[in-house]
């Protein structure tokens, strides 16, 4: 796991916004400054179109604010290349998004792998073995070897999950990862992040509209409009 | 790189119908064109063989391009003379065997005296024209593929009869006449010379095998009632495209009217260079539909992929990753088409090859067809060049999409 340590936020917005169109403007995303600090477990809940997801790419440097700044372990990102930020993107964050997105020509083990094959940093005995260990440790040893299209959608969420862990990043970004799944499965999802977080003293943020899921995460940020609504919004 | 490649590889194999139909798409294109390159290039070398390498390059004549200018004329250059008539010359090449000695110094290549006549044949009670040629056997051989046209005897059985003549064979055809009849030559001049006729000659081109007679010098120089007249020196150059240039030389030395082949086939040869772009037109157009055909074949492809290259961004890939990707699918593709054109390109030529064409003025034929890994290399770099450009653009398209948006909208 990349060093990380306790008082330095993993990653921490600061006035972020992001407008979208030129002649019709949009605002996404309205000044927003947040901290996500090692072993947290964050829900963003929020109505539809509120800005959840949005404010989840731009933590994960998927998305580039228009104002404001997000920093990745102390780092600013603002004037990065493209480059520079998929190989941040590579080293310090993990994406589970609602749909598996895993590669459909790519078995399991070869989709958990791709990730690392990118980083280059192990060799080709290592990066299976750990593909193995992450898909055994998520309940899919039996599976490694099947395609996407074999598997069950909770499974596929859960070699979602082992490629998103591959690179064992600091920061785990997840957008609806239980929106498509049934109950049992969006459970077991659920009992993995939670392991991650007291395990491995990784952060967890993940987006989902279901509160009872969200209340099962250390911390719950409501997004309404765009914003980090206050207590009275909220109760509003 | 190795992962670069290794992706690109699984989207081929795992796509195998899209794969088959794109490389289809450039083995079309590559074979068709390297069979309409192999029939152009192979019917112009045909041309050259027939019509150009059997005869000789250059025929030098005993005419000249001007005619002679009178003494008056060149004394009094402004005064105008009528009733002139043009001083009478002794026919033949003044001192031939000079000029060829002097030729042979610096021509690269070979010489040989022939005497030109025209003459009537005598046979069976009927006349027929015939272009007769006195030839030296020794140095002919080195001047035209005459001795490998000869039939039913060779070149030195004009040395077996006193008076032996070669006939072409569809000229003997036309008399009756076969190998051994004795047919009687009357020449222009009232010369009449009974002769053996000793071997049949087939060029494959009908209008000299049904005019053209072979005959000793000598015997030649009787029927033209000169003795030791040469009116025609035959020519053979080792490259043959300086033909033209040799004969302005020998022109220029000697005098006399030198006519290269591509002056004594003007006409055809200004055919041929119509003929000759409309090929190249024919191909280049297969080459160019090819090229539209593979790269859209192609970008489809790469366009279904738009949100593998989303995941891929997402994950951390660069974009030049992921256009190097999908350049490198289209460009194993093309090769994989490329392979397969060339081996339908070859079987296509092959089947073209089979096909006999008769024709009444030439012997039965095939398609002439040339072979040579020019054709298949210059085919191939366009097929690689298109599928470059047919993968790398979309995939640059696809590279700069931003994965949010292709994410949001398969979500």
């Amino acid at each position: 796991m990349t060093p990380r340590h306790d008082d330095v936020p993993l990653i921490e917005l600061s006035g972020v916004s992001k407008v979208i169109g030129s002649e019709i403007r949009t605002t996404l995303v309205r000044e927003i400054d947040l901290r996500i600090m090692p072993g947290e477990f964050v829900a963003v809940t929020g109505p539809s179109g509120s800005g959840k997801s949005s404010l989840l790419y731009l933590l994960g440097l998927l998305d580039v604010p228009t104002t404001g700044e997000v920093m990745v372990n102390g780092r600013a990102t603002s004037r990065l290349r493209e480059e520079e930020r998929a190989r941040l993107r590579l080293t310090h964050l993990g994406f589970v998004f609602q749909f598996h997105f895993l590669l459909p020509e790519f078995s399991a083990i070869d989709n958990v792998m791709l990730p690392m094959r990118a980083l280059g940093r192990l060799g080709e005995a290592a990066r299976r073995k750990r593909a193995g260990d992450l898909l055994g440790a998520l309940g899919l040893a039996a599976h490694v070897h099947k395609r996407p299209g074999q598997l069950s959608g909770g499974q596929r969420q859960r070699v979602a999950i082992a490629r998103a862990l591959a690179n064992d990043p600091a920061v785990l970004l997840a957008d609806e990862p239980t929106g498509n799944l049934d109950t049992a499965s969006s459970e077991q999802v659920l009992e993995i992040f939670r392991r991650l977080v007291d395990e491995t003293r990784r952060a967890i943020v993940f987006v989902t509209h279901d509160m009872g899921l969200a209340a099962r995460a250390d911390r719950q940020i409501h997004i309404v409009d765009g914003r980090i609504a206050t207590p009275a919004e909220e109760a509003a | 790189m190795n992962l670069v490649l290794d992706i690109a590889r699984t989207h081929i194999l795992s796509r195998m119908r899209q794969t088959l139909v794109g490389m289809l798409g450039v083995a079309m294109g590559v074979g068709f064109s390297v069979m309409m390159a192999s029939l152009m290039e192979g019917s112009q070398r045909d041309f050259v063989e027939q019509l150009v390498d059997s005869m000789p390059h250059i025929t030098i004549s005993d005419e000249r391009r001007d005619p002679p200018r009178q003494p008056a004329e060149e004394a009094f250059g402004t005064v105008e003379f009528s009733g002139l008539s043009t001083p009478v010359t002794r026919p033949g090449i003044k001192n031939p065997y000079a000029i060829i000695a002097s030729l042979e110094t610096w021509l690269k290549g070979s010489v040989a005296p022939s005497v030109q006549s025209r003459a009537v044949i005598r046979y069976a009670g009927r006349d027929t024209a015939a272009s007769v040629t006195g030839i030296d056997p020794r140095s002919e051989v080195l001047v035209s593929d005459l001795a490998s046209q000869v039939r039913e005897g060779s070149l030195d059985s004009l040395y077996k009869a006193s008076s032996a003549i070669i006939l072409g064979d569809r000229l003997a055809r036309r008399i009756g006449a076969r190998v051994g009849n004795r047919i009687t030559l009357v020449s222009g001049t009232g010369q009449v010379l009974s002769c053996t006729v000793v071997a049949l000659v087939h060029t494959g081109i009908a209008q000299n095998d049904e005019t053209a007679a072979y005959t000793l010098l000598k015997t030649a120089q009787i029927l033209a009632g000169q003795t030791g007249l040469v009116n025609a020196i035959r020519v053979r150059v080792r490259d043959i495209m300086s033909a033209r240039e040799v004969a302005q030389r020998i022109e220029a030395q000697t005098g006399y009217k030198s006519v290269s082949w591509q002056e004594a086939n003007e006409d055809l040869l200004s055919a041929f260079e119509i003929r000759n772009f409309i090929m190249y037109t024919v191909v280049g157009a297969i080459l160019l539909v090819a090229s539209f055909g593979t790269y859209n074949i192609i970008s489809t492809i790469t366009h279904e992929k738009t949100r593998d290259i989303a995941i891929l961004k997402s994950l951390g890939f660069t974009e030049r990753t992921v256009r190097r990707i999908f350049l490198i699918e289209a460009l194993i593709i093309g090769m994989l088409g490329t392979l397969a054109g060339w081996v339908l390109g070859y079987l296509l030529c092959i089947a073209l090859g089979s096909i006999e064409f008769k024709s009444p003025f030439m012997d039965a034929t095939r398609l002439p067809l040339y072979f040579t890994p020019v054709h298949y290399l210059i085919a191939a770099g366009v097929a690689l060049a298109a599928s470059g450009i047919a993968g790398y653009l979309p995939a640059r398209k696809a590279a700069r999409l931003h994965p949010v948006e292709i994410i949001r909208g398969a979500s």
